[in-house]
C-alpha cells in the first residue's frame, strides 16, 4: 500500500532565508504524525508547502502516490484539507456557519449539500442550532470546530493541522483533541500535526519529529519520549521546558 | 504585611440585552508574595486585574466593600491620584508584545517616557537608567535595543522589553496578565525567571494571571481559582495536588502530560451551581 505523505528533501526559500533546509519524512496510512519545535523552527512551513502554501525550492513531496507539481489540483484539496491556528482568523467574518460550509461543497460539485452540512455540524459536536450563527457569535473552541467540520465535509483522507488547539483554554484544549481522535479512528484519516507544546503533540502522535532552525533535529516515537528516551540536547531541553518552572 | 485589600469586587458591563456580571464578589488580600489568579477564558480572571489596575473600561460599573492599596481607597481616590499609582507603584505586563507595545515609537523612547512621566529626571539620567533596566532583564545588546522598533525584535524580546518598561519605576505590586501565553516554551521558562528574580530581589508583590493552571502553581506561593466570576478556590500552590474543588481538579487534569496515556482526555464539566 502506498504511504500517503512522503516527503524527500524539501527546501523552501522566502526571499532568500532557508525556512526549510532539506526535511525528509514519511507518514502511514491512519498513522498520526507530529511536528514539534519553537517559532522559526519551519514546522508550520513544513504543512504549508504540503498545501501548496509556501514556495517550494527543493525536493519532492508525494500525496497517495502522486507527486506534486508546482500548482494543486482540485482533487487534491479534496483529499488533504487544512485546519489553521487560529479560530478568530481562519472563518470568513461576514459569513454564517452555514455558507462557509457551503462554500467547498459547492467548489467541489458534492450533491446533497443540506444533509452534508447537518452531518458535519452534528460529527463536531455542534448540531444544527449554530448552522446559522455569524462567527463573532461563536467561543474560540465552537470557531475551531466549524474550522475542523468545514475541512471534514469533504470527506478527505488526510488532515493538516497546524496548532490546532494552541489558541484554545486548556479545558477546550482537551475537547477539541478528543474530538480530534474520535474523528480520525471514525474515518481512518491520517494526521499531521504541528505543535509547539511536547505534551500535545505526544498525547495525539505515534511517531514525531523535533525541528529547529528549518532542519529536523530528531525523529522519536511517543512512546521513546515518555520514557525520556532522547538523544539530542535540544530535545531535552523542549521536555525539561514542557514540565513547568522550577526555582533555581 | 498587606499591600493590597479587596473585598467583594464587583465588575458589571450594561449591554443591550442586560447586564452581564464579569466579575461577582471577589475578596482576597495579597502582601509581598506572588499570588496566581487561574480560570478559564470569561472567568472574570483578567477583569479583576484590570479592575485594580484601574483600567476598567468607563462603560462598567465597579463596586466593592473595599478596594484598598497600601492605605489608599482605590475606588474613592480621584482620577490625579490614580494616575500617579498606575505605571509607578502598581505596574501591569499584558500578555501580548506585538499588541501592547507602542509600534511608533522605539522601545527605548517608551521606556524613558514611562520613567520620565513618574519622575524628574535628566533626560541623559533617563538614557542610563533604560539601559540598566534592558540589561536587568537579560537583553544582551542594551544599547542596540534601546533604539529598535517592537517590529524588530521577537516576541520573548519584546515582553523582556515591556517588562524592563513596567519595572523601571520600582513598582511595589505588579500584575502580569498572561506574560508569558505568546511565547514559545523555552522563552517562557526565560522571562519567568527574570520575573521571579525581580519580584524576590526587589520584594514586590505579584498577581500573575493565566489560564494555565500548572505553569501558574509552579510559580506562585498561592493560587487562587475562579469560574464565572467568583472564586471557587483558593490554595497553597504547594497544596494543589489535594485540591477539593472538582473544578480545579477538572483543570489540572484535562491537560495532555507527557507519559500519561489517558485516551480520550478527561474534560472538564461545568456545573450550574458553582456559578452561584
Amino acid at each position: 500500500m502506498t504511504k500517503p505523505l512522503i516527503i524527500e528533501n524539501l527546501q523552501v526559500t522566502y526571499d532568500g532565508f532557508h525556512a526549510l533546509r532539506g526535511v525528509s519524512l514519511d507518514v502511514n496510512a491512519g498513522e498520526s504524525f507530529g511536528l514539534v519545535g519553537e517559532s522559526g523552527s519551519g514546522k508550520s512551513t513544513l504543512l504549508r508547502a504540503v498545501a501548496g502554501l509556501a514556495p517550494v525550492t527543493g525536493g519532492t513531496i508525494t500525496v497517495n502516490g502522486n507527486p506534486l507539481g508546482s500548482t494543486r489540483t482540485k482533487a487534491f484539496y479534496r483529499d488533504v484539507q487544512m485546519v489553521f491556528q487560529d479560530p478568530y482568523g481562519s472563518l470568513h467574518p461576514r459569513q454564517t456557519v452555514d455558507r462557509l460550509l457551503l462554500e467547498p461543497l459547492a467548489i467541489h460539485g458534492f450533491d446533497d449539500a443540506e444533509r452534508r452540512i447537518l452531518r458535519a455540524l452534528d460529527e463536531v459536536g455542534l448540531g444544527s442550532s449554530f448552522r446559522f450563527r455569524y462567527s463573532h457569535q461563536l467561543s474560540g473552541g465552537q470557531r475551531q470546530r466549524v474550522a475542523i467540520a468545514r475541512a471534514l465535509i469533504l470527506e478527505p483522507s488526510i488532515l493538516l493541522l497546524d496548532e490546532p488547539t494552541s489558541a484554545l483554554d486548556a479545558s477546550v484544549q482537551a475537547e477539541v483533541l478528543n474530538l480530534l481522535e474520535q474523528i480520525r479512528r471514525d474515518r481512518d484519516l491520517t494526521f499531521v500535526m504541528v505543535s509547539h507544546d511536547l505534551a500535545v503533540v505526544t498525547h495525539m502522535c505515534d511517531r514525531l519529529m523535533v525541528m529547529q532552525n528549518g532542519a529536523e533535529v530528531e525523529r522519536l516515537t511517543a512512546g521513546a519520549l515518555a520514557q525520556q528516551a532522547v538523544t539530542q540536547d535540544y530535545t531535552r531541553n523542549l521536555l525539561v521546558a514542557s514540565k513547568g518552572f522550577v526555582r533555581p | 504585611m498587606t499591600l493590597l485589600t479587596v473585598e467583594n469586587l464587583r465588575v458589571q458591563f450594561p449591554t443591550r440585552t442586560g447586564v452581564v456580571d464579569a466579575v461577582r464578589g471577589v475578596s482576597f488580600t495579597l502582601g509581598r508574595e506572588r499570588l496566581g489568579i487561574v480560570g478559564e477564558s470569561g472567568s472574570g480572571k483578567s477583569q479583576t486585574g484590570r479592575a485594580i489596575m484601574g483600567l476598567t473600561p468607563p462603560h462598567a460599573r465597579i463596586s466593592a466593600d473595599r478596594l484598598e492599596f497600601d492605605g489608599t481607597d482605590m475606588l474613592a481616590a480621584p482620577a490625579r491620584e490614580r494616575r500617579a499609582l498606575r505605571g509607578n507603584r502598581i505596574a501591569m505586563v499584558l500578555q501580548d508584545p506585538k499588541y501592547s507595545l507602542n509600534p511608533v515609537m522605539s522601545i527605548g523612547r517608551q521606556i524613558v517616557e514611562t520613567l520620565r512621566t513618574h519622575e524628574r529626571v535628566s533626560r541623559g539620567e533617563a538614557r542610563r537608567r533604560a539601559l540598566d533596566m534592558l540589561a536587568a532583564v537579560q537583553i544582551r545588546d542594551p544599547e542596540r535595543v534601546f533604539d529598535l522598533h517592537p517590529h524588530e525584535v521577537s516576541g520573548g524580546m519584546g515582553q523582556r522589553a515591556m517588562i524592563a518598561m513596567m519595572l523601571i519605576t520600582g513598582p511595589e505590586l505588579l500584575i502580569a496578565d498572561e506574560p508569558t501565553s505568546a511565547l514559545d516554551v523555552t522563552v517562557q521558562l526565560d522571562v519567568l525567571r527574570i520575573l521571579d528574580d525581580l519580584v524576590r530581589d526587589r520584594g514586590m508583590g505579584l498577581i500573575f494571571i493565566s489560564h494555565d493552571l500548572r505553569l501558574v502553581s509552579s510559580f506562585c506561593d498561592r493560587v487562587i481559582v475562579m469560574y464565572a466570576g467568583r472564586i471557587v478556590e483558593e490554595i497553597a500552590a504547594m497544596e494543589l495536588g489535594n485540591a477539593k474543588h472538582p473544578y480545579t481538579q477538572g483543570l489540572l487534569n484535562c491537560m495532555p502530560q507527557i507519559g500519561a496515556d489517558r485516551h480520550p482526555l478527561p474534560v472538564l464539566e461545568r456545573k450550574p451551581e458553582w456559578a452561584s
